[in-house]
């Protein structure tokens, strides 16, 4: 039987290793409350994680594609991008898969029913997932800063507008001087 | 601790070697509210004025400080029966444990409410308990340190006083009071931040947490006007500070200035013109909201004051206040044994239904939506709700009104009549058990962006299963901080999802006398089936 089939017939138990590794990043204080994800109303972050872990290795083992890995990524790590975590704890729980899977499957890698080929190809596919968590991470930072960015921008901008200090470019057409009279920069009869 | 990069994705499983005691906030850059302007601090006529970041190792508190604190403790526990009680009675069952959005948010210990009062409580056993005199750290007590303080500054500020926890606890405990024992220990030594004190010492000033000026607050009301003309056809004249009029109305100034409440703002406007009210707004309580509430008692009641001189001078019947969040729990829970009884006002009675108010019987003031929600319920305003067909709105209960005041039917009237698509989030999400935007209490400032997203997750993450569902494409809620903090966190967690106050929604229903075909909604985006139509 091939990595993949077994991987495929372990599934929940796999998820559920790498899912407990997972809640191990938080304070151990919170472990029992994170683990238990029959609401995910009262606790979004350990069943928002848990159902993503599921979904992305799955779709790991069945060869899907980078846009379709994206959306099943992207709600765990848009929660640790805002929670207290370096760029580094963010992302890293990516990597627990190759431990995880190895351990799940100890009793097949010593029966040597896996190759070693096989399991560095599988290494090769969790080495991709790290890259498309550290895309994620980057594009929920950036949308954050673009937050304060435009929370200032707007604040000021408004004043002065209020002010009379600033004013909109008008729309072509309603404008005092037309917009085109100094199309090439005033030097037309030069 | 270095670490080597084999250990990078290593994951210590070992349970926390240390106590919560002995672990220290992390006041790095980020993660905290950046200090109030000495200014500010001044101008309010507060203890310890001076420039300071909570990153330095000195944070420059008085030398007596220690004494400072705790006198000022022992005069709250003297004159609050009830925070005595709160320091006394928790038995730390844990029920308020995991109820917090921050905790839920962060999974960060000193998030739980419980553990959050401990900070305090601690302090409380230690200076005021024979038994924490005694055997101190055994007894839940600790001596206060300045790393105390800066704990204190890390956690009270991860509160937003949304009182969730309390809804939960078997004892009653109100750990949002707590918080605000806390924050105003930290005032006494100058250790507090300029989201709050800049709104309290403008509001001292101009009667408005934005500093908005008398007449620049007018123009912004005229402005509105225009653009109701524009929209409906129909010219509003509001008036100002006129004498005699039957009732004042008090909004938040963020609905003057903060889109999306100014729609919210033109939704008033309109309303009261359909309805013919004989109101006036003051240019000199021209705010609802009342940050005091986050500093100090006396602070709250100065703010608070504002709003009853002012219907005074003016000579009205009574107050209308519009949608704000914490300004109903300061007239709900504390006004009244602070600056009321109103006596000089009268019990507000509807001049379109006849209804009488008796809820606000000592306070002289109602809140918009029960206003609203009263008219509709007898059937005196023209609403065409197909107008807001395009939506469909989710509500979201405001903390403060929902928990502070009960307000939890009259807005679902008032939104149910307006439009034909509303669809509840669960119901552990909701009324008394709504979750907070995350970034109540003054602490909806962009430098703690991360915390004001992580602590509104639970909030979105239940907006995100009806917009996942049913398609909600629209968060409605009457509290003008909610409006301002909710479209950052919809646009980080549920992209797709926009916000709106209620009267917004109102306004947008409202068939006026005298109106034009409407062809846009009050952000003058064109309605569905009439695209184009604005352009003309």
């Amino acid at each position: 039987m091939g990595l993949e089939k077994i991987l495929g017939l372990k599934q929940s138990e796999i998820t559920k290793a790498w899912f407990d590794q997972v809640v191990k990043t938080y304070h151990g204080d919170s472990s029992h409350f994170l683990l238990d994800v029959k609401d995910p109303f009262s606790n979004p972050v350990g069943a928002t994680t848990f159902k993503a872990l599921g979904e992305v290795f799955e779709a790991l083992i069945s060869g899907k594609t980078r846009s379709e890995i994206i959306p099943l990524l992207d709600p765990p790590i848009r929660i640790r991008a805002v929670q207290e975590f370096s760029p580094s704890q963010a992302v890293s729980f990516v990597f627990f898969l190759k431990n995880v899977v190895r351990h799940c499957l100890e009793k097949e890698i010593k029966n040597t029913e896996i190759s070693e080929k096989e399991l560095s190809n599988f290494d090769d596919k969790v080495d991709g997932l790290s890259l498309i968590a550290f895309d994620i991470y980057m594009g929920c930072r950036e949308q954050i800063f673009k937050f304060r960015a435009e929370h200032v921008k707007s604040r000021t901008l408004k004043l002065l507008e209020k002010a009379d200090i600033l004013c909109e470019v008008p729309e072509v057409g309603t404008e005092i001087i037309p917009h085109n009279v100094y199309k090439n920069g005033g030097f037309e009869n030069t | 601790m270095d670490i080597k990069p084999e250990e990078m994705i290593k994951i210590n499983t070992k349970p926390p070697a240390k106590h919560w005691m002995d672990i220290p906030a992390d006041l790095s850059e980020g993660k905290f509210c950046y200090p109030a302007k000495a200014k500010s601090l001044e101008y309010l006529h507060l203890p310890n004025p001076r420039d300071w970041s909570p990153a330095d190792e000195d944070w420059k508190l008085p030398e007596n400080w220690q004494q400072i604190i705790h006198e000022g403790f022992k005069e709250r526990l003297d004159k609050y029966r009830s925070l005595k009680v709160f320091m006394d009675v928790c038995v730390r069952c844990g029920a308020c444990a995991d109820k917090c959005h921050f905790y839920i948010g962060s999974g960060d210990p000193k998030n739980m409410p419980v553990l959050r009062a401990e900070l305090l409580r601690s302090i409380y056993r230690n200076d005021f308990t024979t038994l924490g005199k005694i055997f101190g750290r055994l007894a839940g007590a600790r001596k206060l340190t300045p790393l105390v303080i800066k704990e204190w500054f890390s956690y009270f500020y991860q509160c937003t006083e949304c009182r969730r926890c309390s809804v939960f606890c078997p004892y009653g405990i109100d750990t949002a009071e707590i918080t605000m024992m806390a924050r105003e220990l930290l005032n006494l030594i100058g250790v507090n931040i300029h989201w709050i004190k800049d709104p309290v010492s403008n509001c001292s000033r101009t009667g408005n947490h934005l500093g908005i000026q008398p007449q620049n607050f007018k123009e912004i009301i005229e402005f509105f006007c225009e653009d109701i003309e524009e929209i409906t056809g129909v010219a509003i004249n509001p008036s100002f500070n006129r004498k005699g009029a039957e009732v004042l109305f008090v909004t938040p100034s963020g609905d003057a200035f903060a889109d999306p409440g100014t729609y919210t703002f033109m939704g008033y406007l309109m309303l009261f013109e359909h309805i013919g009210l004989d109101y006036t707004l003051s240019t000199y309580a021209s705010e609802g909201g009342n940050f005091g509430l986050f500093t100090s008692s006396d602070m709250m009641k100065k703010l608070n004051a504002k709003m009853y001189h002012e219907a005074k001078r003016l000579g009205v019947k009574y107050i209308i206040g519009g949608e704000c969040g914490h300004m109903w729990r300061v007239i709900n829970q504390y006004m009244d044994t602070m600056n009321g009884p109103a006596d000089f006002l009268d019990v507000p009675k509807s001049p379109i239904t006849g209804t009488v108010f008796e809820n606000a019987a000592s306070t002289k003031m109602i809140h918009i939506a029960e206003f609203t929600a009263d008219l509709i319920k007898h059937n005196k305003l023209k609403l065409d709700p197909k107008r807001n067909d395009h939506l469909k709105v989710t509500w979201h209960d405001s903390c403060n009104t929902a928990r502070a005041m009960g307000l939890l039917d009259e807005p679902r009237h008032v939104l149910n009549a307006v439009c034909n698509n509303v669809f509840e989030m669960p119901p552990s999400t909701t009324r008394e058990y709504t979750f907070c935007c995350g970034s109540g209490s003054g602490t909806n400032t962009e430098e703690i962006m991360e915390q004001r997203l992580r602590g509104g997750l639970p909030r979105a993450n239940a907006v995100k299963y009806v917009h996942d569902k049913y398609g909600v494409n629209m968060l409605g809620c009457v509290c003008a901080i909610d409006r301002a903090v909710l479209p950052p966190l919809m646009n980080y967690w549920v992209p797709g999802v926009e916000v709106t106050g209620l009267h917004e929604l109102v306004g947008n229903a409202l068939v006026m006398d005298g109106e034009i075909e409407r062809t846009m909604n009050l952000r003058m985006e064109d309605l569905p089936g009439a695209e184009g139509d604005s352009d003309e």
